[in-house]
């Protein structure tokens, strides 16, 4: 699934990074706990998230993730969005809650991870 | 030896917590290092310097890159760990609620550093202090 197709579905509006939407991503996970992230996610691509700091976009940038998805409607500042930008990383921000973003993302094709 | 690099953690600025990191990683980056290895040493360090920012009042990373081995050692000069198998144990953490709104303190930071390195090896003394030394190795 390309970046721009995770935008669409999540009807989200970009914040930045539009250069890397036609990026391919296959896998992603929703935490809003970044000590989770960096302890069991695997590969995974786009995070989305309703935590909204700078450590969010850094965890990102450790995990190698191309996509971070602000879910519940969260804004970030322009620290954070000039963190994301340095770091080569799409941020995304939409107004559907956690679960949701991710069923949408889930039933439209994006994966776990681990082959779920 | 390819680079050896410093870098001074502020223990008051939550915000900048994972600059050094961030850095190792890009030069391990530039160096061509496998990405599997530079992620692994990337989160290693993160966690230990998160730790260092909540737990330790800054410190210093000193990382040591060389063709067969990255080497890093973190050290603070904080309160110390009374417990040390304690705080290696998966869910343990002392981390205060304002540290675990900004989504730390799972108590998940000691035991992910070992799953992602080769050798860790922590040293600490109440009271003066704590030093983290780990090596991943060029597989």
């Amino acid at each position: 699934m390309k970046i721009s197709e995770i935008k669409s579905i999540l009807n989200a509006d970009l914040i930045c990074g539009e250069e890397y939407l036609e990026k391919e991503v296959f896998t992603a996970c929703g935490s809003d706990m970044m000590s989770d992230v960096l302890a069991y996610v695997k590969e995974q691509a786009v995070l989305l998230s309703g935590l909204v700091n700078p450590q969010v976009v850094r965890t990102a940038e450790m995990m190698d993730m191309k996509c971070i998805v602000f879910v519940r409607g969260k804004q970030p500042d322009t620290d954070i969005i000039d963190l994301a930008k340095e770091r080569e990383i799409v941020l995304l921000r939409t107004s559907y809650e956690m679960f949701t973003s991710c069923g949408l993302l889930y039933k439209n094709g994006l994966k776990g991870g681990c082959g779920l | 030896m390819l680079l050896s690099l410093h870098y001074d953690v502020s223990g008051t600025d939550f915000t900048c917590a994972g600059e050094a990191s961030g850095k190792i990683k890009k030069a391990l980056k530039e160096l061509g290092f496998p990405a599997s290895l530079i992620r692994n040493v990337a989160i290693a360090v993160y966690e230990g310097e998160i730790n260092m920012v909540i737990h330790g009042g800054g410190g210093v990373i000193d990382a040591e890159i060389s063709p067969e081995c990255v080497s890093v050692v973190l050290a603070d000069q904080g309160p110390g760990i009374p417990d040390i198998s304690l705080a290696m144990q998966e869910g343990y953490s002392t981390a205060p609620d304002n540290v675990r709104q900004l989504g730390f303190g799972a108590g998940m930071g000691l035991p992910n550093i070992k799953k992602y390195t080769d050798e860790m090896i922590i040293e600490s003394e109440v009271g003066k202090g704590t030093t983290i030394r780990l090596k991943v190795f060029v597989k």
